[in-house]
């Protein structure tokens, strides 16, 4: 590998990001601890009946998951941000959108995998059906990294703004709905028995979509917030 | 340059583009509301019954050119944010940021209208039907638009910012659509249906067209309106705007 080199470049960019997250390894639970109360609050609202539970319990770890990765969105570059890090990447003479997707990627293994990693046990409190313990990681394995890579465009968008938050929800949340209906959808479909394969394959295709277009937009998105 | 050329960039310079727009602002009021006034005529009073849904199904004079317009106020915020953010015309900023209210306004329309009709028609004022939920969408698509416009300092910068994501939008709009589409046939067979246009009688066709003409000029006139607010706002310090901020005080304030 030569030093100089856009492959350089990437790897010394995605040791650095996960260095990051291993300095602060206790920031790396909080996305998992969010969606494990968002998860016990329903049947504490809705009450403890097991069929009920199993009746919602798909569409509620969907939304939980879907949640603490959208609270997670703004970590991707605040820290880079205010370190002018960010600007320095947008410098390099290496391609922008590979760097980004390097980031993404590392941003998305450090918090959303854990989150399909819990997602088992999620579904155990609310009783899921024991058939669909691998479909709903592998729904949210095919998932996640689809909210992910729209997530970033959204947050390049907003980089540099004091409170994001909300107004962040606001553009993100739109643009998940096909995700969600896709990935809920095809857990839904399994459970009442139906075929459920090709929603998943749906959401494999835009998978691939997203990760050739994403990286592109993002970096795209960012050059307007840094301008 | 040719004469074409010269009118092109003479017609996208702020002071022209103020000028001419707040020339042709009252007409498109005017002649929205003629047309408007004449097409509530003929969909009140000069339409005949339905013989099914009685006098109810008339608010689909105001609710069908609405839901179409909100997607044509989409369609056109999101060609002048491309053009804009192509060729960094000025003009299309403040354009494509006009068409956002102006449409989030048309798509609000359309839901309470929608549900209003609802209400005795389907006994509820909400279902979760395929259309209902993509306007719904739209509708926050829109409000994210203009949340992210309002939300950044630097005016040109708001703009493009906006218009990009005005752009990811309407890439998502036909998935959201089919997907909803595909969520709901999934779970409940048939829903209920709007008529549609090619069943409809000729004497309710004519109405809901001129409205639908009304409603585009209507929009049209509105968006020039915010426009000259637009450019004023993003040419606040230029001279042309001294000029007309001078003229204003001399005639208001003696």
């Amino acid at each position: 590998m030569k030093p100089g080199s856009t492959l350089a470049a990437c790897t010394a960019l995605v040791r650095r990001d996960l260095t990051l997250v291993w300095r602060r390894r206790g920031d790396a639970a909080n996305p998992i601890l969010f969606a494990l109360i968002v998860v016990a609050l329903f049947p504490l609202a809705l009450g403890p009946e097991p069929e009920q539970l199993r009746r919602i319990s798909i569409g509620v770890v969907f939304v939980a998951v879907l949640l603490a990765g959208l609270l997670a969105l703004d970590s991707l570059f605040r820290a880079d941000w205010e370190d002018g890090s960010l600007e320095q990447l947008v410098l390099s003479p290496h391609p922008l959108s590979l760097l980004l997707a390097c980031k993404i990627g590392v941003h998305w293994a450090t918090t959303a995998l854990p989150l399909i990693l819990v997602s088992p046990l999620l579904g155990e409190l609310l009783h899921l059906d024991p058939a669909l313990r691998w479909l709903l990681p592998s729904a949210l394995l095919l998932a996640t990294p689809l909210l992910s890579l729209l997530g970033a465009v959204c947050v390049a968008l907003t980089v540099g703004m004091r409170r994001a938050g909300m107004l962040l929800a606001l553009l993100v949340l739109p643009l998940y709905v096909p995700v969600l209906i896709f990935g809920a959808g095809a857990c839904d479909a399994a459970q009442a028995g139906l075929p459920f394969l090709a929603p998943l394959l749906w959401l494999g295709a835009a998978l691939a979509l997203a990760l050739v277009l994403a990286p592109l937009a993002c970096a795209a998105a960012l050059r307007i917030s840094l301008s | 340059m040719n004469a074409f050329m010269l009118w092109f960039h003479r017609m996208g310079s702020p002071p022209t583009a103020y000028r001419i727009a707040g020339r042709a602002v009252p007409w498109c009021y005017g002649l929205g509301l003629v047309l408007a006034a004449i097409a509530l005529y003929g969909g009140l009073v000069l339409a005949p019954r339905d013989y099914q849904q009685g006098d109810a199904y008339r608010i689909i004079f105001i609710h069908v050119p609405c839901a179409w317009m909100s997607l044509f106020a989409y369609f056109f915020m999101a060609a002048n944010a491309f053009i804009a953010l192509i060729w960094r015309i000025k003009l299309s900023e403040v354009l494509a940021m006009a068409a956002a209210p102006a449409g989030a306004a048309f798509t609000f329309v359309t839901l309470v209208t929608g549900s209003l009709w609802g209400k005795p028609m389907w006994g509820t004022w909400w279902t979760w039907d395929a259309r209902l939920t993509s306007e719904l969408v739209l509708l926050f698509l829109y409000l994210g638009v203009i949340g992210l416009h309002a939300a950044i300092e630097d005016r040109r910068q708001a703009a493009r910012a906006a218009g990009f994501l005005a752009l990811v939008g309407i890439v998502n709009i036909p998935i959201v659509h089919f997907s909803v589409n595909w969520w709901n046939t999934l779970h409940q067979g048939s829903t209920v249906r709007l008529l549609g246009p090619s069943k409809i009688d000729a004497s309710m066709a004519w109405p809901l067209l001129l409205m639908a003409l009304a409603t585009h000029v209507w929009f049209f006139g509105s968006v020039l309106a915010r426009t000259r607010n637009g450019l004023l706002e993003l040419d606040a310090g230029k001279d042309w705007v001294r000029a007309i901020a001078l003229a204003e005080r001399t005639r208001g304030g003696d």
